[in-house]
């Protein structure tokens, strides 16, 4: 037994390839088996269609879903709107978070900077279905938006079940994700270089836009891939928040799937949002993301 | 609930005495002609709240099926849940009409001998052989419980009291309307038209040509500036209305009830043009294991008492005529609140949901299939 044991150690002294092997098997089958496989099961269904009568899949390749798609103007408006929302919840997260993660790296005491980041992370802590409900009576017909304003003497303003609400609702969520990185970013940047800037010279506002957001930078990228895609593949805010022309990529995966069983359809416009992060992420690596997360 | 058990217990006795060679037997038509003994178990696809312990456990208690219910989300995941394995995995369904024809003909379910059923002749008879359920004579079920799909409105802002279904189709009430997120909203849509428009010669919501079917996109098309939000839960609808966000719309009476009992100044009618509904029906599946078990659950649940608790439970109306008196004894009022004395020309006036699908009789095949209502309705919201 104990010879055995001695030889196996021996055997992976000598082949060191082999210990890595064992030690990296167990999550490289997972992420092969259940995320990869999945993505290609996906694309592949993609290409199939759905007998109307019977619903049940037919293995035939075609192009039709993406001809569908490509043709209906519903379809191309869905599309734009779900990147469209999603590329301006990003942007108000990075402008939103870029003086809290500021002042939270640089400028806020240890206790204050612990406080901060104790109640930005508090709302992760409640359902996020319980978030957008709470806008939803915020933002509704007598709720407490149109009551302020209704006790301060202002009319009312009718923001509830509208793209707007979406966007709002987004942005809020998603928050946290953007701080976390900015605030990485922002932490690493040397003390030396903004000392070095003042020393020759430049100004507060020039210190800040040649030395310390182009540091920032990276992470501002960095936390919008995350408000980015997780924007494009959500359909509950818009199920919910939004009015009569609020449906994302999401929502219309989610009825063709669980109303009329068109799994094929719902596939192919799922490849839409992929495609999207993929040249998202290709753009984000040339900007240094990764270095930053 | 003494009453019921003994009955039961006695009924179950009556079955074992006579312990005929069980469901094999059949008479010439295929039909099993006496309940035999209980296998012991029943799998149910049902709708959430369809089997609640308070009519399951005596249920169970009196023939000694235990129940394994599970809960589909819509009719879509019914007719998927039942194609499972094979058509074995589930005994029985409780299938909206939406789902029913899919399910006959897909032949997933078998038809029932209703003679077994001894309250199935004290059902409405509207509901007795429906055409969601029963094909040339040929029962695939037995009727359970159904509703209307109601115009619904605030009696403070909605004056004067609508009478037609263009009150949700004029722009009187814009950014005020909520309607339904469902493909079926067509055939309302439809249904206004078959009066409303009487050229286009409509006569059944559910069985539209493409020109009839353009036509009724179209309405609704041009309904979307008027819309607040089409609302995908009842409990959506009731917070438009809670918080003024809606003050007319399409409902069911459930959310009337709940609203009204909130004191939300709001009632609900039947306009002039009649009204779509659900009437959702027990089938039983071509490859049932435990068809004894079936049919026992098809008598129960048929009987006044379960069909007063369940309707009560839901907020609908019962098929069985008897279950009146024990409605109100349960709940006072709740009879006439869930229209279960409602004369019979109360339910003529409901189009009853049923799956579109091309076949619609004229043998040309020309109606538009619920692949198409779905694509449309998904691209009339864009």
């Amino acid at each position: 037994m104990r010879a055995a044991r001695l030889r196996l150690s021996g055997f992976f002294w000598r082949h060191r390839w082999a210990k890595a092997l064992l030690l990296l098997a167990p999550p490289l089958l997972a992420f092969g088996i259940i995320y990869l496989a999945s993505l290609v099961a996906l694309f592949v269904s993609s290409f199939w269609t759905v007998n109307p009568f019977t619903t049940e899949i037919e293995h035939i390749w075609n192009l039709d879903n993406f001809r569908t798609l490509w043709e209906s103007s519903a379809y191309r408006s869905i599309a734009l709107r779900t990147i469209g929302i999603a590329a301006a919840v990003t942007l108000a997260d990075a402008v939103l978070a870029f003086p809290l993660a500021y002042f939270m790296a640089r400028i806020a005491s240890a206790r204050s900077r612990t406080f901060l980041f104790v109640a930005v992370l508090l709302p992760l802590w409640s359902s996020y279905l319980v978030r957008v409900y709470i806008w939803r009576l915020i933002l509704n017909q007598d709720g407490v938006l149109n009551w302020t304003l209704n006790k301060v003497g202002l009319p009312d303003v009718h923001l509830a079940y509208t793209n707007f609400a979406v966007w709002l609702v987004f942005t809020y969520v998603w928050l946290p994700f953007m701080i976390l990185p900015v605030f990485g970013a922002v932490e690493r940047i040397p003390h030396s270089y903004i000392e070095a800037s003042r020393d020759l010279g430049a100004s507060g506002f020039a210190t800040f836009r040649r030395v310390i957001l182009p540091l920032a930078l990276p992470g501002m990228i960095a936390g919008s891939i995350f408000t980015f895609s997780l924007t494009l593949g959500d359909y509950v805010t818009p199920l919910l928040a939004g009015g009569a022309s609020s449906q994302f990529i999401g929502n219309v995966v989610y009825s063709s799937v669980g109303i009329s069983n068109n799994v094929p359809f719902a596939a192919a416009f799922a490849a839409v949002p992929l495609a999207v992060m993929a040249v998202y992420l290709l753009i984000a690596r040339r900007l240094g993301a990764f270095e930053a997360m | 609930m003494i009453r019921i058990k003994r009955a039961h217990v006695l009924f179950a006795a009556l079955a074992v005495a006579l312990c005929v060679p069980a469901a094999g037997v059949s008479s010439g038509n295929g039909l099993p002609t006496t309940i035999g003994k209980g296998e012991g178990s029943l799998n149910l696809v049902a709708w959430e709240g369809y089997t609640q312990a308070q009519w399951v456990k005596p249920f169970q208690k009196a023939t000694g099926c235990q129940v394994h219910p599970k809960y589909a989300g819509s009719s879509d995941e019914m007719v998927t849940l039942m194609r499972q394995g094979g058509g074995s995995q589930y005994d029985m369904v409780s299938a909206s009409g939406d789902a029913s024809l899919r399910l006959i003909y897909g032949k997933i379910v078998q038809p029932v001998n209703v003679k077994l059923i001894p309250d199935w002749k004290n059902f409405i008879p509207g509901l007795k052989s429906p055409s969601h359920n029963t094909i040339k004579g040929v029962h695939y079920g037995v009727s359970l419980q159904w509703g209307p799909n109601t115009l619904l409105y605030n009696t403070t802002k909605v004056k004067p009291v609508p009478t037609s279904w263009s009150a949700i189709y004029s722009p009187k009430y814009k950014g005020k309307v909520t309607v339904p997120d469902n493909p079926i909203q067509i055939a309302d849509a439809a249904l206004y038209l078959s009066k409303a428009n009487p050229s286009l010669g409509i006569t059944d919501p559910y069985e539209l040509n493409q020109k009839q079917f353009d036509a009724a996109v179209a309405l609704l098309t041009n309904q979307k500036p008027l819309i607040k939000k089409y609302w995908g839960l009842a409990s959506d609808e009731i917070d438009l209305f809670k918080n003024g966000d809606a003050v007319i719309g399409a409902s069911w009476p459930y959310q009337t009830n709940t609203l009204i009992a909130d004191k939300v100044p709001v009632t609900d009618l039947i306009p002039k043009e009649g009204a779509t509904g659900w009437a959702d029906t027990w089938m039983l599946s071509a490859k049932a294991k435990h068809p004894n078990c079936a049919y026992m659950w098809l008598k129960w649940i048929s009987t006044p008492k379960v069909q007063a608790q369940q309707a009560i439970y839901f907020g609908e109306t019962p098929a069985n005529t008897k279950a009146c008196p024990i409605m109100d004894k349960l709940s006072k009022g709740s009879c006439e609140q869930y229209h279960a004395n409602a004369p019979a020309a109360y339910f003529k006036s409901i189009k009853f949901w049923k799956t579109p699908i091309a076949d619609c009789g004229n043998g040309k095949n020309d109606c538009m299939d619920y692949t198409k209502w779905q694509q449309a309705w998904t691209q009339l919201k864009g």
